[in-house]
């Protein structure tokens, strides 16, 4: 994973709340057995839409996504993550993200950026009011800035540690395949394992 | 000091506290895998040079993409045969026990596992898939989890996570005739919304939880995403040990004894803290459907589709404007009167054979109205043949619904069983959003007994309507 340390680009306000991952990939679009290749499965339904803001200039080459509260419920799908990559965005702000859509986003490095969501507001104002705006969005610093406006976000500091070394959660782990050896010689004998059993 | 039922399992389980920001290193103790979250995962082991550290706690099975008719074939869907394919070489490579479509023990992945046994109280149990929150009604701590962290299971056979914020949901009382686990679920949701779980474990306890069946319980556990929440448990009882009993991988003879008496361990003590608590009536629970496009936009059946200016948070307001353009519905419609295209009976949540009884007992004798289709897709292959043992096929056939293999079907738009644009169909699956059952369908969540009601009447009915 590359490392991440601050992300400049253009602001896109997507004013929904509750953006599911059904939304933000369908299902039609999971079947790819790769791990490239996903956008043109991002929000495939709203995108038919001329109006959808992904489908307007300066928006079309935005990199930093500003969306409406619980944004990434639903399927556990780490193609949503993947999708949006994908097409180019670095970062997501919203007020409040769901808590697998955040682990896969945090595992990828994309940054989901959480502020208050009167901040959310005011940042769309701006970006609706002058589209094309850069959004800059500093993770050693925790903060948000376009043009004048400066906010804070909240991001796991754990995450942030991993996102700014670009470290692979695996390797670091695997630094601990002793203390899993050992666990796993206290487990009961009972607990069942998936060995295949005579046909019943 | 006091501890609820999920910190005692987390607990259990830690292989290594973190310290500072750093998360805690979790043992895993089952890995259930599918075709569709898993390939990029397999590749990322190749691409290191890993293997699965414990195959031997790891199980496949084929059901997001799996046709439900003509399984005999080839998979039409080129696209679609090759994510199944792909997963009969990852299985056969890295040694995971696969059950492949045509098998007797294939099936949705959550329908497979509890009902082989391999779910037991207790347990850490994860899969490429949010609604593995339904095993936790065995007590087991299970959640849904990313291609990132299925690759990490593989290799490690554990998952760096964080504590879960706990809270109790407590439903008390006795539910009226007619009015079931996915009522009671739904209503959840509805008063706490699809973001009021996030970050929490919710714990279902009180009276009328504890009379419900474990199928019952596995239909409350599977919609705990739906309110946000990536867990949800329910304390293991005389109830969950009578379902494991017996079951191909439960434990045996003196293993059993000593499984049994750990898991009546497995509850939350007496004077522990909830970081939060609600609280149903279950005497005033009917049955409930949603209206809108997240499983939060519910009401009672009796009720009418609500009026977004009504509405005084603003983003619920705009949310409520969207959900009903989509939905094609006028606010004030009672929501009797709303026509479905199709039914579906199926799926994790409710696909199970309890299920399948419920719903064949309302449409015994009845037809399914005429312009209606309903689709009946056991979640598993065992479901089927013990529903085919019972006759309800039968009885399905007779009232002029299709009778289908296991899959996941339509609850998701990825193989051929999916609505047309503008369909509406009231389904027992667990998520109404917008396209779900394919592109421009429209989605009413209901349980079983109301599905099969809406089925005979072609309007959103419960049982109580065809009186």
């Amino acid at each position: 994973m590359d490392a991440f340390t601050r992300h400049t680009g253009v602001g896109v306000p997507l004013r929904r709340s509750n953006v599911d991952t059904d939304q933000i990939i369908p299902a039609v679009y999971l079947k790819r057995v790769t791990r490239t290749g996903f956008e043109d499965g991002l929000f495939a339904a709203w995108r038919g839409d001329e109006q959808f803001v992904l489908n307007q200039e300066p928006f079309r080459a935005g990199s930093v996504l500003v969306a409406g509260p619980d944004f990434g419920t639903g399927s556990s799908r780490e193609h949503a993550v993947w999708a949006l990559m994908d097409y180019g965005f670095r970062v997501v702000i919203s007020s409040r993200f769901a808590d697998i859509f955040r682990g896969n986003a945090g595992k990828q490095g994309l940054v989901a950026a959480q502020c208050e969501q009167s901040d959310v507001e005011l940042l769309w104002k701006l970006l609706e009011n002058d589209p094309g705006t850069e959004v800059t969005v500093d993770l050693a610093e925790k903060t948000v800035v376009a043009k004048d406006f400066t906010a804070p976000f909240t991001i796991d500091d754990y995450t942030r540690w991993r996102l700014l070394e670009g470290l692979d959660d695996i390797a670091l782990t695997l630094r601990h395949a002793d203390d899993i050896t050992e666990f796993e010689r206290r487990r009961q004998g009972w607990l069942p394992t998936t060995d295949p059993l005579p046909a019943r | 000091m006091s501890r609820t039922l999920a910190e005692k399992v987390w607990e259990a389980h830690v292989v290594r506290h973190g310290s500072g920001a750093e998360p805690d290193l979790l043992y895993i103790d089952l890995h259930l895998l599918h075709e569709v979250t898993s390939p990029q995962a397999f590749d990322g082991l190749r691409l290191a040079g890993r293997q699965i550290r414990r195959p031997d706690l790891t199980i496949a099975t084929e059901d997001h993409n799996v046709p439900t008719i003509d399984i005999e074939l080839p998979i039409a869907d080129p696209v679609s045969r090759t994510q199944v394919e792909t997963l009969r070489k990852n299985c056969a490579e890295f040694g995971v026990r696969l059950h492949p479509m045509g098998d007797a023990e294939q099936g949705i992945v959550h329908v497979v596992g509890p009902q082989l046994g391999l779910t037991q109280p207790g347990m850490t149990v994860v899969c490429g898939d949010s609604h593995t929150s339904t095993h936790g009604a065995f007590g087991a701590l299970a959640f849904g989890i990313g291609t990132s962290e299925v690759e990490h299971v593989m290799a490690t056979q554990t998952l760096p996570l964080r504590p879960f914020k706990t809270m109790a949901i407590t439903v008390d009382g006795e539910l009226k005739p007619g009015v079931t686990a996915k009522d009671i679920i739904l209503a959840v949701i509805a008063k706490i919304g699809t973001g009021g779980g996030q970050g929490y474990v919710l714990e279902y306890r009180g009276s009328a939880i504890e009379a419900l069946s474990m199928e019952a319980r596995m239909t409350v556990c599977n919609m705990s995403i739906e309110a946000g929440a990536r867990a949800g448990m329910i304390a293991p009882d005389q109830t969950t040990f009578d379902y494991i009993q017996g079951r191909p991988h439960a434990p045996s003879g003196a293993d059993w004894d000593a499984a049994v008496e750990y898991w009546k361990t497995l509850r939350t003590d007496d004077d522990a803290e909830f970081d939060a608590e609600v609280r149903l009536d279950a005497d005033e629970l009917t049955p409930f459907v949603t209206w809108g496009t997240n499983p939060g936009q519910g009401l009672p059946l009796s009720a009418s589709v609500p009026d977004p200016e009504a509405i005084v948070d603003e983003n619920e307001r705009v949310a409520a404007e969207k959900a009903l353009t989509y939905m094609g519905l006028e606010p004030g419609t009672p929501l009797r009167d709303i026509h479905v295209d199709t039914v579906f009976l199926g799926s994790c949540t409710n696909g199970r054979i309890e299920d399948l009884r419920a719903a064949a007992d309302v449409l015994r004798g009845h037809k399914v109205a005429d312009g209606v289709r309903m689709l009946v897709v056991p979640g598993s292959m065992r479901v089927r043949a013990q529903a085919e043992s019972e006759g309800l096929h039968e009885v399905f056939l007779a009232a002029g619904a299709e009778w289908r293999q296991a899959g996941c079907s339509m609850c998701l738009g990825m193989n051929p069983d999916q609505l047309k644009p503008g369909e509406r169909s009231a389904s027992t699956s667990n998520r109404n959003f917008e396209g779900r059952q394919g592109k421009g369908g429209r989605t009413h969540l209901v349980s079983p007994l109301v599905a099969a009601a809406t089925a005979v009447r072609g309007t959103l009915s419960s049982p109580a309507d065809l009186v």
